[in-house]
């Protein structure tokens, strides 16, 4: 099935200075823009944490006024999944992805420049929304109605956003299913590709699947706003519950969206450094699979408290349940793997291991949550802010700091500041324990979430966890420190800087050549 | 970079194309579906009469007051009880009376919804007759006078001694 890309003649004459970057059809350039963009909107969802945790550091109103807290919880969500996480993931597999499968490029290049192209319209549509009148959208992350059915233009630029982020995305997982299934090099079956490789293309796969409906979710919110539709308003014999299962029809699986490339970089990472092939990796790609299925089923245990039957809240409870199997499997394959292992403690080895430790923790109080009647006690509390954060910050975040520090040496041709990047792993496990683990105490005892103020007995708790939130932010500093000082110069990185690794990027010299794969290798 | 797309990426892409399109569909096609499995399942069913066990037993030993509450959202029309309050034994079926009337000088239709104090009360409220049923019609001037039957189940928690029985008259888009 693999077709090689006849790449024919081209003489490096592309435009330079900036308009280098906006006409690139560069799978490398673009990737660099992706990662580039994504921290850029790192650093403002960040912002807006620390305004939130800033706010939430002593009981009583001292900084946001409610209005304006509520916009930045909302905007820190929307900013950080589909402004951070979700762009930095199709940075990595812009950059790699061609790399590990050996392909000249990615299939489409003119589609890739613009999927990354519509990305700062729409961050900037995210971000301006604060200043026109009525404020940002303010009904959280998940803009349920009637609350964004009401609210003021801000509530319209977000909608259009995410217009242009789902539009983004599918094109970006087009290009990147469509490279993965044609372009791999002669000789590399599926069942040899690298994991990362897998988990993005069932990662692109659910992005197909998901992101039209919640294209068609918004839509229908916008119709509801300006053109009498009825979908969701109940004077029209509409139903808001409804919005709630069509969004999280793609909510959930989009957290998973936001887990599977994470599962494929540590894959990548804790081999390497534990010097063996990966324990059980045909079990690793059905494993992905069948969580990718699975999500597509349990969307409702986002809404137990919605009035469903109770046959609804078992079924549901049960198939977020049986998610767990498939997830512990990858778990005992990646300590089976490390297991009697060579291992050394290399950065991206680091922030995997952390991210082993931390997702777990993360994963077992989803299972928690996950249970019908805890639900209901903890639903819209602290408790699942802890949680989601533990498997988004130390999960997916993580992965992506460990992913830079793996692939930095590759990209730039120096190898980074080892002790800095060591004291940014470490003080970003400190903190950011700091900062979430006092959650789960605080959403048990029943602090909700989206407040501005709290009674006092939750003062101590949040105190310490704004001290850890902070901490958190200002070490980002030094992640960013660490990647400038290593684009500027280094000791030079050997073509293949990790002794144990294994996948075809490392064939290529450091930094990895302008362009790469144009015969392709052969896999044996 | 010279573009040289191969024909069997064009195909991918157009597959993939189609499938996203299909999938902004599904998202329409969930909301017909949503309201026919509540139809189906019984949930959400404002507008179908309750099934009331026809050996119900009035339990006379208790009284429940019930406040009749009438509302109009955005619309030119008169709605009120024809009676404020009524008391009734659990079990026993009653009929209550509410009055509309159109003050517009248009036809205009529209579409009672219940909302019951305390909330649970939906459990044990088993109507057989409601003009809630169905959307209501009013020409220009029209009044009209419409029956709710009802019955509370005696299984309700013994706590409750007083309920509050709302309604809210919501305008329908002219062909609907």
């Amino acid at each position: 099935m693999a077709v090689v890309q006849d790449v024919h003649g081209h003489h490096d004459h592309h435009p330079s200075g900036i308009m280098r970057w906006v006409m690139t059809t560069n799978h490398k350039d673009i990737g660099t823009m992706y990662l580039w963009f994504s921290f850029a909107m790192f650093m403002v969802g960040g912002f807006l944490a620390m305004g939130i945790r800033a706010e939430l550091f002593m009981p009583g109103i001292q900084i946001l006024e409610p209005q304006l807290f509520n916009s930045f919880t909302t905007l820190h969500g929307l900013i950080m999944v589909f402004g951070a996480i979700m762009p930095a993931f199709v940075g990595l597999a812009n950059w790699q992805v061609p790399l590990m499968v050996g392909a000249p490029d990615m299939a489409f290049a003119r589609m890739n420049n613009w999927s990354f192209w519509l990305l700062p319209v729409a961050g900037l549509l995210l971000i301006s929304s604060f200043f026109v009148p009525g404020g940002a959208a303010a009904g959280g992350w998940t803009f349920y109605p009637p609350l964004s059915a009401q609210g003021g233009l801000g509530v319209d630029m977000m909608i259009f956003a995410i217009h242009i982020l789902g539009a983004s995305s599918i094109m970006g997982s087009i290009n990147i299913i469509t490279t993965i299934l044609n372009m791999r090099a002669p000789g590399m079956t599926l069942m040899k590709m690298p994991l990362f490789v897998w988990t993005w293309l069932i990662t692109a796969y659910l992005l197909v699947l998901v992101m039209p409906v919640l294209a068609g979710c918004v839509t229908m919110l916008l119709t509801d706003r300006h053109f009498g539709t009825t979908f969701f308003n109940a004077a029209g014999g509409g139903d808001p519950v409804l919005f709630q299962h069509i969004f999280w029809f793609f909510g959930h699986p989009e957290v998973y969206i936001m887990i599977l490339p994470a599962f494929g970089i540590v894959s990548e990472i804790i081999p390497t450094f534990s010097r063996k092939p990966l324990f059980g990796y045909s079990s690793m790609v059905y494993a992905t699979a069948s969580i990718a299925i699975l999500s597509c089923v349990v969307w409702a245990h986002h809404m137990f408290t919605v009035g469903m039957p109770a046959v609804g809240q078992l079924f549901f409870m049960y198939a977020t349940m049986l998610i767990a199997v498939p997830t512990g499997v990858k778990v005992f394959n990646w300590t089976a793997t490390m297991w009697r292992g060579s291992m050394t403690f290399e950065t991206p080895m680091l922030f995997s291991i952390g991210f082993v430790f931390l997702f777990v923790i993360g994963g077992f109080s989803g299972v928690v949550c996950a249970i019908v009647p805890i639900d209901i006690q903890v639903q819209d509390t602290y408790y699942v802010i802890a949680h989601f954060h533990y498997v988004l910050v130390s999960g997916a975040l993580f992965s992506i700091f460990g992913a830079v520090y793996y692939w930095l040496p590759k990209w730039t041709g120096h190898m980074y500041d080892t002790k800095l990047a060591n004291l940014h792993f470490w003080l970003s496990m400190i903190f950011f324990n700091v900062a979430f683990f006092v959650q789960h105490f605080l959403g048990l005892a029943g602090m909700p979430r989206r407040i501005p103020d709290y009674s006092l007995q939750f003062a101590d708790f949040n105190m310490i966890s704004s001290i850890g939130a902070f901490g958190f932010g200002l070490t980002q500093l030094l992640f960013l420190y660490v990647v400038i000082k290593c684009i500027r110069g280094g000791e030079k990185a050997a073509d293949k800087p990790w002794e144990g690794a294994t996948t075809l990027e490392w064939t290529l010299p450091s930094p990895a050549p302008y362009h790469s794969f144009e015969t392709p290798p052969v896999i044996k | 970079m010279t573009q040289s797309v191969t024909k069997i990426n064009i195909v991918m892409s157009k597959k993939l194309l189609i499938f996203t399109v299909v999938m902004f569909c599904f998202g329409y096609a969930l909301v017909p579906m949503y309201e026919k499995f509540c139809e189906v399942t019984g949930i959400n069913n404002l507008l179908q009469p309750d099934v009331v066990d026809k050996n119900i037993k009035v339990d006379m030993s208790r009284t429940i007051a019930i406040e009749l509450d009438a509302n109009v959202r955005g619309m030119p029309w008169q709605f009120k009880p024809l009676q404020s309050n009524v008391k009734i034994h659990p079990g026993e079926s009653i009929e209550v009376m509410y009055e509309i009337r159109n003050d517009s000088d248009q036809e205009i239709s529209g579409q009672a919804i219940p909302s019951y104090s305390p909330r649970f009360l939906e459990k044990y409220m088993k109507k057989f007759e409601c003009f809630c049923f169905t959307k209501q019609v009013l020409k220009p001037g029209e009044a009209r006078q419409m029956p709710v039957k009802f019955v509370i189940d005696p299984q309700i928690p013994v706590d409750v001694n007083t309920v509050t029985i709302s309604y809210t008259f919501f305008a329908l888009q002219p062909g609907k």
